[in-house]
């Protein structure tokens, strides 16, 4: 057993794990942050994404361990108090989901994409940069109409990234 | 996933030392592969040696001669969007933003790619084509001498994979086709133009890994175009035969590759 300290949504963390815990594993058993969900377990599909110190990152491929001493991000840490991330609130009104089980990984990789890429994307590379993250419900083009609406709104308020 | 013991190494002697007193150890870089295929079960390493956070292996730094050094730890992304690589070696630059995804791209590294040498790996096709010298803990090797085969490679289980150096090219391309779901190469040509003349390598589609494809470079030497090699074809006994595609369809797969690449750059 291992004792690995993290700093998750803005508070540090620790906890006992065997060496093998997967990150995912550490966050939703552990931490009961269970918005982060693992679906392939084989780093296909991106309902497991997170970022670690500010980066997209697949939570079932990385050990907890790994994870020590940096700084994590879930779907739970994205809202400030009641106010959703401006891509969680388009996701919302844009209809970008229909059963949720990917919506975690979309909106982390969303945010990681705007982040990395500026806000102005167009829907080439929206679609593009969303080849790591897999939905078997909507064909997308909600998912895809919402980055694209929560990027053109944070152009015009460039501090809200994350 | 078995039973593991996960040490992190703060420089190259740390993860020498501990790599010595482990049963049965492997290094851990990205581990965008062990990961996965531990948690298959298919491999079991009693230790577990993070390479991640050695800053020595980190880096990218433009030399003197023109020549760009990756340090091993660095990951795809940062390769992909690193200024100097972009303008001298685009092909490089190019190909690792084709790599996996973008989740995976931040955590995957050109060391631990190249000292996986899966054949559907796209590193390799680069290191070969451009000529890079691969540095370890104890030597430097040509990238000829480095891939000795599928999942092969020259180093030794307790050698590390230091750094990698790009030496100048005049000109470079990368055309991959990747499998639709898993996004690794069924075939990828790297085609670069250098002091030492054309050189053409493949990955993703041959039996041993990586190869070059000399008549490919003879006919482009003589004229640069995609004509020039779009009758030029692979045996296909050579080639991977797997569920994603037969051994003829990934020469053809070659031939098309090889095609783009150089046409990307005329």
């Amino acid at each position: 057993m291992t004792t690995v300290t993290m700093t998750v949504n803005g508070k540090t963390v620790s906890g006992e794990v065997e060496d093998r815990t997967l990150l995912v594993e550490f966050i939703r058993e552990n931490l009961e942050l269970t918005g982060t969900h693992v679906g392939c377990d084989t780093s296909q599909c991106g309902v497991c994404v997170i970022h670690m110190d500010g980066k997209a990152i697949k939570s079932c491929t990385t050990l907890a361990v790994q994870a020590s001493g940096s700084q994590i991000t879930t779907i739970e840490g994205l809202a400030t108090g009641d106010e959703l991330h401006p891509v969680q609130k388009a996701f919302k009104e844009h209809h970008g989901l229909q059963c949720g089980f990917c919506t975690p990984g979309m909106v982390m990789a969303a945010v990681d994409m705007i982040n990395r890429l500026g806000p102005n994307l167009d829907e080439a590379t929206i679609r593009h940069e969303l080849e790591g993250n897999l939905c078997r419900c909507t064909g997308y083009h909600n998912i895809v109409k919402a980055i694209k609406a929560a990027a053109d709104e944070m152009a015009a308020l460039p501090q809200a990234a994350e | 996933m078995y039973e593991t013991s996960y040490h992190r190494a703060g420089s190259v002697s740390d993860a020498e030392a501990a790599i010595a007193n482990a049963e049965d150890g492997k290094f851990l870089a990205g581990g965008q592969t062990l990961i996965a295929t531990m948690k298959q079960r298919l491999a079991a390493p009693t230790d577990l040696i993070d390479l991640r956070h050695i800053a020595d292996l980190k880096g990218i730094a433009k030399q003197a001669d023109g020549s760009i050094r990756i340090g091993a730890a660095t990951c795809h992304a940062d390769v992909a969007t690193n200024e100097d690589v972009r303008t001298s070696i685009p092909g490089l630059a190019d190909l690792a933003g084709k790599i996996g995804d973008p989740h995976v791209r931040h955590m995957g590294t050109l060391g631990g790619s190249i000292a996986n040498n899966d054949p559907a790996a796209d590193y390799p096709a680069a290191l070969m084509a451009l000529g890079a010298t691969v540095e370890t803990n104890k030597r430097s090797l040509a990238a000829e001498d480095f891939f000795t085969g599928m999942f092969e490679t020259a180093l030794e289980d307790d050698e590390i994979v230091v750094a990698v150096t790009f030496p100048e090219c005049t000109t470079s391309a990368y055309a991959k086709f990747p499998n639709p779901a898993s996004r690794y190469s069924m075939a990828g040509v790297f085609v670069a133009k250098g002091d030492s003349g054309v050189r053409v390598a493949v990955s993703g589609a041959g039996q041993d890994g990586v190869f070059r494809v000399p008549e490919m470079e003879k006919a482009l030497e003589s004229q640069w175009s995609a004509d020039a090699v779009a009758n030029i074809k692979v045996p296909a006994e050579d080639m991977l035969s797997d569920i994603h595609g037969s051994s003829e369809y990934r020469a053809n797969l070659v031939t098309v590759m090889a095609k783009r690449a150089v046409a990307a750059l005329s």
